[in-house]
């Protein structure tokens, strides 16, 4: 019995339906058809009245969350894609992210972001949207990059009172595989140490944790140089103490992300390292991001608009010999 | 005279008999001497942000407040919706606290006048983005229809002519139709979405054309004939209460006044005031009830004064209230402790 990301979805949102009858499933193709990624698969048979398709209505989709949330219900809304989310940007950020400050009454839902690259989905299937979403007060926003935390993660965010973003990474879903789905080791809202180092500290989040670890595997055997890598899993809030504790020990910093370079979450983290922690530094904090420019279609040139192993490993070369 | 009917009116034929009439007559009355008030208030420099009143649309909002049952049913007024808010059963200290900046009104300070709500209450806090709740209202239904509660409740929403030119709204309209939610969505056709008039807002000949392409029943009304009004929406309130599905109704009448206080409005056209779509369905009112020996100018006097004194002292109350206190607030936009 062996279980993979996607299934790990799977697996908790059937939990979820199953423990509390507030909980339900609301998204395109998502009944009968089991979804774009089939993360809803054979569900619609479990709970006929609880998974639900819904028409091409980004905006409307998030609407029934919001409504059917302040009526008690935990609605998981799941876009086919990230990229689609934009459509209901405005529900999202403007409506479900005021409510409670506003009211004083939560809302508790969760929009599932099948997000990233993989080869050859181009400009409008490939985005990762977590840094526009985290900029809004109001919202909280995850990005899973193990099993135990999809699995995990998911199942906390449904229960959680406000609105949840979960960026679920689509180049995951099949890629990362386990025997069977481990305990959980940290609060949601804490940050991981996945790799130990002394001479620098990579933090980054999703899949770019998997590229991470690759990068410092292979500087390691290149030159016996010490990475720590830093999960932030959860990107809004941030755990910049565990950043920063990180940095104490290395004094160098690489902040990565598969997202667009211009502000987002790696300019916030490095934001943060330096007013906090300026005088843990040896080193000026480098940034990598994908290319400041739309997503490209050809597996050739998308391999190289995001950051991969050997742009990492050379990104830290630099900070290293800085 | 029978004894005086109270809201919400239950069904079509209380809604139309001459008792139910008169008891939404004084709602909207309530509504326009409220909004009065505000202007004033605007204009003395006591109001904290902006003042958008309803004139004109006193009879369609009230018509709609007065036919959903509160505690039952869930209503997404906008931003002309003072009438419709009060015959619903928001208090009047809920308005004047939020207006004059109390601490103790539902939005505490954190939100403004025409966004005011009590969503636990089935009473919707509204976003300036519009279109928007017409989907919000049909989560709220489909939410009952899961848990198995939904038979006999209604969801009630207003828009705008410029608003049913949002995405949002054809999304939220189009989905309500689809799941056949007991949705009742009236759009209040007050000629002018600000200063663009309806030319520039769409090209079909009536916007209640639209109805057939959504699937829904659809249904045109005299927004200044408050016969007229609580005839349709109470048909409509009743027949998706009923199960017909969701209703649209067009309402058409003339915004009699400014976009905001701050508008003179020299833009409306002249012709359009001097006709039938320009009259106040207010004044109209009152004439057919005094014709109908419901009213007559010494009753009249007696309820503007009672109605008169409740509003001062809702406007005193909230007067003497506390400002909220940045330094108390808890400036927090998650209600989750993850930090």
């Amino acid at each position: 019995m062996s279980i993979t990301y996607i299934e790990a979805i799977k697996q908790a949102q059937d939990e979820c339906l199953a423990e509390d009858d507030s909980v339900f499933i609301y998204g395109q193709d998502i009944g009968n058809f089991g979804g774009a990624f089939k993360a809803t698969q054979g569900l619609k048979k479990k709970y006929p009245d609880r998974v639900l398709d819904a028409p091409i209505s980004e905006d409307a989709m998030i609407g029934v969350a919001i409504g059917a949330a302040i009526n008690g219900m935990k609605p998981i809304i799941e876009m086919q894609f990230a990229d689609f989310s934009t459509v209901g940007f405005n529900q999202i950020v403007n409506n479900a992210a005021t409510h409670y400050f506003r009211t004083g009454v939560p809302v508790p839902m969760t929009v599932r972001l099948p997000s990233g690259g993989t080869p050859g989905s181009g400009p409008f299937h490939s985005q990762c949207l977590e840094s526009i979403y985290s900029h809004y007060p109001g919202l909280v926003v995850m990005t899973p990059a193990t099993i135990e935390d999809a699995y995990y993660m998911l199942k906390e965010a449904v229960q959680m009172p406000d609105p949840v973003i979960y960026c679920e990474h689509k180049f995951l879903y099949r890629w990362l595989k386990a025997d069977k789905l481990g305990e959980p080791d940290l609060p949601i809202n804490k940050a991981r140490v996945v790799r130990s180092g002394k001479h620098a500290t990579i933090v980054t989040y999703s899949a770019m944790v998997h590229e991470a670890v690759r990068a410092a595997d292979a500087l390691k055997e290149e030159s016996d140089w010490d990475i720590e890598v830093v999960d932030l899993r959860m990107v809004k809030p941030i755990d910049i103490d565990t950043v920063l504790a990180s940095i104490a020990r290395t004094g160098r910093v690489l902040v990565l992300g598969e997202g667009f370079p211009w502000g987002g979450i790696v300019a916030e983290v490095v934001k943060q390292i330096v007013a906090d922690g300026f005088h843990l530094l040896d080193a000026a904090p480098k940034t990598l991001n994908s290319k400041d420019t739309p997503i490209p279609f050809h597996p050739k040139l998308w391999s190289t608009h995001r950051p991969t192993p050997q742009s990492i490993a050379q990104a830290m070369r630099e900070l290293l010999h800085q | 005279m029978s004894a005086p009917l109270t809201l919400p009116l239950q069904n079509r034929n209380q809604a139309i008999s001459l008792e139910g009439v008169y008891a939404m007559y004084k709602v909207a009355l309530k509504s326009r001497m409220l909004e009065n008030k505000f202007s004033s208030l605007y204009k003395a420099g006591k109001i904290l942000g902006g003042v958008y009143v309803g004139n004109g649309q006193e009879l369609i909002s009230g018509a709609l407040g007065a036919c959903l049952r509160k505690g039952t049913d869930y209503y997404a007024p906008l931003i002309r919706d003072q009438a419709g808010r009060l015959a619903f059963g928001e208090s009047l200290l809920d308005s004047t606290r939020t207006y004059l900046g109390s601490v103790k009104g539902p939005m505490r300070g954190r939100d403004g006048n025409v966004h005011r709500g009590r969503p636990k209450e089935g009473l919707f806090a509204m976003i300036s983005h519009l279109g928007t709740t017409a989907s919000v209202v049909s989560g709220a239904l489909m939410s009952e229809r899961i848990k198995g509660t939904l038979k006999g409740k209604v969801g009630g929403t207003c828009i705008g002519d410029g608003g049913t030119s949002t995405g949002a709204f054809h999304e939220g309209v189009n989905l309500a139709a689809v799941e056949k939610l007991p949705l009742v969505v009236v759009i209040a056709n007050n000629q002018y979405a600000y200063s663009t008039p309806n030319s520039g807002q769409y090209a079909c000949e009536k916007l209640i054309d639209r109805a057939k392409g959504y699937g829904m029943e659809g249904y045109s009304v005299d927004g200044t004939d408050i016969v007229a009004c609580l005839d349709v929406v109470s048909n409509a309130v009743d027949r998706a209460r009923d199960g017909a599905g969701p209703q649209l109704i067009e309402a058409n009448f003339l915004r009699l006044s400014g976009h905001g206080e701050h508008d003179d409005a020299f833009y409306v056209d002249e012709a359009i005031k001097q006709s039938k779509l320009g009259s106040d369905g207010l004044v109209n009112a009152k004439n057919f009830l005094m014709e109908k020996g419901m009213l007559d100018e010494k009753k009249y006097q007696d309820l503007h004064d009672s109605l008169q004194a409740e509003i001062q002292e809702a406007v005193a109350q909230a007067q003497q209230e506390p400002d909220p206190d940045p330094f108390k607030d808890d400036w927090r936009a998650l209600s989750s402790n993850l930090v």
